[in-house]
Parts: structure tokens; C-alpha cells; sequence
């Protein structure tokens, strides 16, 4: 037993000193790599300079300072925040749907972005490109909203909400592709959308979506304990003196808002919300307790990185990032539950 | 004294009445076994003291309303292992039997070395301490028995309620099994109450059984009350002989109904 708590405290402590050198090296990588050649060096130290109480004369030129704190840093920070606001929520999602293959755009949640920002792109594009994020937050958030009232008959069973979930994100989908079968002009815009980018990325967007995931992660995370439990079935969990229902409630919306965020400044990017939480496991065992935090630090390196990739591949274009997430994600993916000898998800 | 006083119970399962009026009482520190034939309501009974099933008449549990106990308090007080019990493959027997300690965590709380305590030392119990790291997934039909109970070792309830202990383990399994609650009912003077098959362990094992037939409790009492030849022809539609061993604990033995004279055996 002794042996026991011991194992599992190093190897937690091992899965965050690997997820944490992970994203930073991520962090690190991106903003070295770019059209713009920045010295090594000079960009380490004018990094290390904005700790605070450390100062470091860098040799950046003012031009250089300006490419890496206003155009690689937010883009590099609201990557992190969206990979890692991803992984959580799908990580989250397959707790309480006690279901591996669940991702962080099920529930109608991705249906319901393409629908709202489409709806903003085809007609209401006399706002402005401001209203596009809105949009598919509210849709994003509505779409969780219809499906867990359509498939919360009785009590809500995960198989039934699930499922009510599909239906409600193939409806969506479908107005969605009927609004813009009749406007064929947006039809570029909206694909460019569909596809995620970060390519606009600003301070300001960063700060924008900053209180909704500091909320829905924190919820989700101080709920590890409870996924763990609501991992032996409702009815055992319920002697056990919980209440399924209400967690999956809470835990939910948290994912929902979670996911309505990243969506909001990114568009769509799959692949993250399930790849994530499944290597995850892998480093680290199968606890929500450790599977959830490791998730939003590996989520946010791997979606620096993909992005990193998406702005320099085909540079001076871009690739979409969620190609990226899945030409990447996908080997990756597979070399990993191939080369795994113990199945553990 | 009763640690458990049900009265008047109707359950009803998507709208079929499956327990009408059933009163019983079981005594502390005792085992009481539920027995009848498939479908007779054991289960859903014993599903209701577990405070799992809406239900109309009462069930006190150590005097308390269960009704007006909230989720946490009420699995301070009882333990429910089902027949079934779902066993997350890859989670290690250390984490599943900490989950035991579920009813004594405040909502935002984690387990605390004190859990962790009870989580081993019913492990140690259980003797299956030796594979705390070892995956669910891994374990012989014996050893799961034995991390379930663990489990509901670490809530450290009053009450235990096991819904068949013994269904999926061969002979020796059921009896070590069967001993081991027996001795956890001694030792920590938990209430014990079990639905179980076999008729003749009912009978080694209860000091008090409860028969029920079509949702009913057709008798209750002890061993020597409850097991006999009639009741159990009628109830079961069986046929057995009623004996007694040595130490004058019944025995309930099938019996094959003789051949026809002239006739040939169907296969």
C-alpha cells in the first residue's frame, strides 16, 4: 500500500513535469519560428525580461519587440488557451458520457458555432467581423442548451443525451448548410471559418475569452473526483452518495462554455478534444484527477504546436489549423494506441 | 433491536407494480437473507433500502426516515454492492476502493491521508492489499468479489447490502466469501442483508430470511420456519427434501422427479 500512494505520486509528478516541459518548449519553438528571423538568444532574454523582478538587456530591435509581443506571443498564448480549453472539455465530456470516443464538439456544440457564425457571416455581415465570434459562442452554447433539454426526458441517461446530441448537431447542420446553399457568395468565408485558424489573433481576444475559461476550467477541474466516481455507473455512484445528475449538469455546461470560448476566437478545430485526454491516459493513468489538468497543459502545447506548423509549412500562406490538428494528430494518434502495450481507454 | 424497519412498501418499475406492502424488519448486527424465486422482487427490494427507487410506505434505517436522509448521509449509513458491479478496467484496486470514502468528502473536498487510511487498512482486510496497483481489468472473479467488498468496507457503513455476493464464484469462492462477510457482521457488528440463490447457504449463513413471491413476503423468520418442503414447493414449484447437518443448520437438496414406470427418459 505504501508502494501504492508512493507510485501514484511520482507518477503524477511525473505527468506534470512532462505536460508543463511540453507546452513550454511548445511556447518556446513557436515563438522562435516564423517569417520573421529572431535571434535566439536576444528573443529568450527580452521573454525572460517581462518576468517580473528580472531584468535582461536584450538586443531585440524595436521591430523585432513589436513581430514577437504583438504578433507571435498573442497568437501563441491564444493557442495555448484554446488547445488547452479543448482538451479539457473533451476530456470532461468523456467523463460524464463515461465514453472515449466523445469530443468537445459533440452536443450540438460545433453544429451550433458553424450555424451562429454562419448566420453572422450571410446576414449580419454589416456589423462587422466582431459579430462572427459572438455568434458562434451563443450558437456553440444554444446547441449544448437544445440537445441537453431534447435528450434530458427522465432524468438524462448518457446514451439518450448523446444521442439527442447527434440529432441536434445534424439539424443545426443541416439549417446551417441550407442557409448558406442560398448564398453562395459567403460560401469561401464560411469555409475559411469552418476549417479554424488563429491567424487574427490579438491581446485582445486573449483577454476577451480569459474570464470564461478561467470559470469553466476551474469547475471542471475541482470535478476530477466525481468523474472518477461516476465512472462505476449512476446507480453505484448514487449509493455512494452522489448525484450523478447534477454533476453531469455542472460538468456540461462547464465543457460547453469551455468549448464555446475557444470556439469563439478560433473556429473549429477538432481532433484536440479527443486525442488530448486519450495520450493523456496513457502517460498518466486514467484518474480524471490527473487526466483533466494534464489535459489543458497538453492540449495547449499540441495546439501551439500544430499552429505553429499551420503559419510556417506553406509559408507566407497558412494551412487551416484544424487540418493541421488532424494530418498531424492522427498518425501520431495511432502510433501511440499501437505502441501502447496496455490498453487503457 | 431492528436496524432496519420497512413498512408498507410499494415499488412500482416503469409502471409496473414489482413490491406491494412489504413490511419487514432486520436486526442489527444480523444477516438476513432475502430469498425467492426470479422475478419475485428480491432485487428491487433490496435496491429500495438502498434508497436507489422512489417508493411509497416507509423504510427506517438505525431510526431515520431514508427518505429524509440527503445522498451523503444516507451512504454514511448504508453500503449497496450489486450483483454486478461495474469495475472501471483500467482503474487500480487502490483508487477503486478509495472510492468507498465518497460519502465522507465535502463536495469540493479530495481524499485525505485519513481516507487513504480506511482505504487500506479494508484492503489489508480483504487481504487484497498486495494488489493495490494492479488494474481491475486483471483480476480473477475472487479477487473482485473481494475489491467490491473493500470497497464498501471503506464507506464504513452500518449497513451492508450485497444483491447476490456469490452468483459468478465457484464453490470454494462463495464459501470464503460468505465467511468474510460473516466474520466483517461479527467483528464490526455491520447489518448484513443479502439476496442469495442458493437456499441451503441462505440457510447456513441468515439468522433471518425473508421470502418473497410476486412481490409479496410470503414468510420471514428463521431458517427452520421459512425452508420447508411445502413452502418451497409451492413458491419455487420445486422439488426438494428439507434436512438438517449436523449442527442442525438446514439443508435444502433437489430432488429429481422419478421416472414415469414403462416410460423413456426425454433427453
Amino acid at each position: 500500500m505504501k508502494a501504492g500512494s508512493r507510485g501514484r505520486r511520482l507518477r503524477a509528478a511525473r505527468g506534470y513535469g512532462i505536460a508543463a516541459a511540453f507546452l513550454a518548449a511548445a511556447m518556446l519553438a513557436s515563438a522562435l519560428v516564423g517569417a520573421a528571423d529572431l535571434n535566439p538568444a536576444a528573443t529568450v532574454t527580452a521573454l525572460l525580461d517581462k518576468i517580473p523582478f528580472v531584468h535582461l538587456p536584450s538586443s531585440l530591435s524595436s521591430l523585432d519587440r513589436a513581430v514577437l509581443f504583438q504578433i507571435r506571443l498573442p497568437r501563441i498564448v491564444l493557442g495555448a488557451l484554446v488547445g488547452g480549453l479543448l482538451a479539457v472539455a473533451g476530456a470532461g465530456y468523456q467523463g460524464v458520457f463515461r465514453n472515449p470516443l466523445v469530443d468537445s464538439g459533440m452536443l450540438g456544440a460545433s453544429a451550433g458555432a458553424g450555424l451562429g457564425a454562419t448566420l453572422a457571416i450571410v446576414y449580419f455581415s454589416g456589423l462587422g467581423p466582431g459579430a462572427v465570434p459572438v455568434a458562434a459562442f451563443a450558437g456553440s452554447l444554444a446547441g449544448v442548451a437544445i440537445a441537453y433539454v431534447a435528450g434530458a426526458v427522465r432524468g438524462p441517461g448518457t446514451a439518450t443525451l448523446l444521442l439527442a446530441g447527434v440529432a441536434v448537431g445534424l439539424f443545426l447542420a443541416a439549417v446551417q448548410t441550407f442557409v448558406l446553399q442560398r448564398s453562395a457568395e459567403d460560401l469561401q468565408q464560411v469555409y475559411y471559418w469552418l476549417l479554424g485558424s488563429l491567424s487574427s489573433a490579438t491581446w485582445q481576444q486573449v483577454a476577451e475569452i480569459l474570464p470564461y475559461s478561467v470559470i469553466s476550467v476551474a469547475v471542471v477541474l475541482v470535478h476530477g473526483r466525481h468523474l472518477d466516481v461516476l465512472s462505476v455507473g449512476d446507480e453505484e455512484a448514487r449509493a455512494l452518495g452522489m448525484r450523478p445528475e447534477r454533476v453531469r449538469l455542472i460538468v456540461v455546461a462547464a465543457c460547453a462554455l469551455a468549448a464555446a470560448s475557444a470556439v469563439a476566437v478560433s473556429g473549429l478545430i477538432g481532433f484536440v478534444g479527443i486525442v488530448v485526454p486519450h495520450v493523456v491516459r496513457r502517460l498518466a493513468g486514467t484518474s480524471y484527477r490527473l487526466v483533466l489538468p494534464l489535459s489543458l497543459l497538453v492540449g495547449a502545447g499540441f495546439l501551439v504546436l500544430a499552429d505553429t506548423l499551420a503559419r510556417t509549412v506553406v509559408s507566407p500562406a497558412e494551412l487551416p489549423i484544424g487540418v493541421v490538428t488532424a494530418l498531424v494528430g492522427s498518425p501520431v494518434f495511432v502510433w501511440i494506441l499501437r505502441s501502447t502495450s496496455a490498453v487503457r481507454t | 433491536m431492528n436496524a432496519i424497519a420497512v413498512h408498507g412498501l410499494t415499488v412500482e418499475l416503469d409502471r409496473v407494480r414489482v413490491l406491494h406492502e412489504v413490511s419487514c424488519a432486520v436486526q442489527a448486527a444480523g444477516w438476513t437473507a432475502l430469498i425467492g424465486p426470479n422475478g419475485a422482487g428480491k432485487t428491487t427490494l433490496l435496491r429500495a433500502l438502498a434508497g436507489l427507487l422512489p417508493h411509497r410506505g416507509t423504510i427506517k434505517v438505525d431510526n431515520a426516515d431514508l427518505g429524509s436522509l440527503r445522498a451523503r448521509g444516507r451512504a454514511r449509513l448504508i453500503a449497496y454492492v450489486p450483483q454486478a458491479p461495474v469495475l472501471p478496467p483500467d482503474m487500480t484496486v487502490e483508487e477503486y476502493a478509495l472510492l468507498g470514502r465518497t460519502p465522507h468528502l465535502g463536495y469540493l473536498g479530495g481524499p485525505g491521508r485519513r481516507d487513504r487510511e480506511k482505504a487500506a487498512e479494508a484492503l489489508d482486510r480483504l487481504d487484497v492489499s498486495a494488489f493495490a496497483d494492479r488494474r481491475l481489468g486483471r483480476l480473477s472473479g475472487g479477487e473482485r468479489q473481494r475489491v467490491v467488498l473493500a470497497r464498501a468496507l471503506a464507506q464504513e457503513p452500518q449497513v451492508l447490502l450485497l444483491d447476490e455476493p456469490t452468483s459468478d464464484l465457484d464453490i470454494g469462492h462463495q464459501q470464503q466469501v460468505l465467511e468474510l462477510v460473516d466474520e466483517l457482521r461479527r467483528s464490526r457488528g455491520v447489518t448484513v442483508v443479502s439476496t442469495l440463490h442458493d437456499l441451503t447457504q441462505a440457510g447456513q449463513y441468515a439468522g433471518q430470511l425473508v421470502l418473497l413471491h410476486h412481490g409479496r413476503v410470503e414468510a420471514a423468520g428463521t431458517a427452520a420456519t421459512v425452508l420447508t418442503q411445502d413452502l418451497i414447493a409451492r413458491v419455487y414449484a420445486a422439488r426438494v427434501t428439507v434436512s438438517a447437518d449436523p449442527d442442525g443448520r438446514t439443508i435444502v437438496t433437489p430432488v429429481r422427479e422419478p421416472p414415469a414406470r414403462g416410460s423413456t427418459r426425454l433427453p
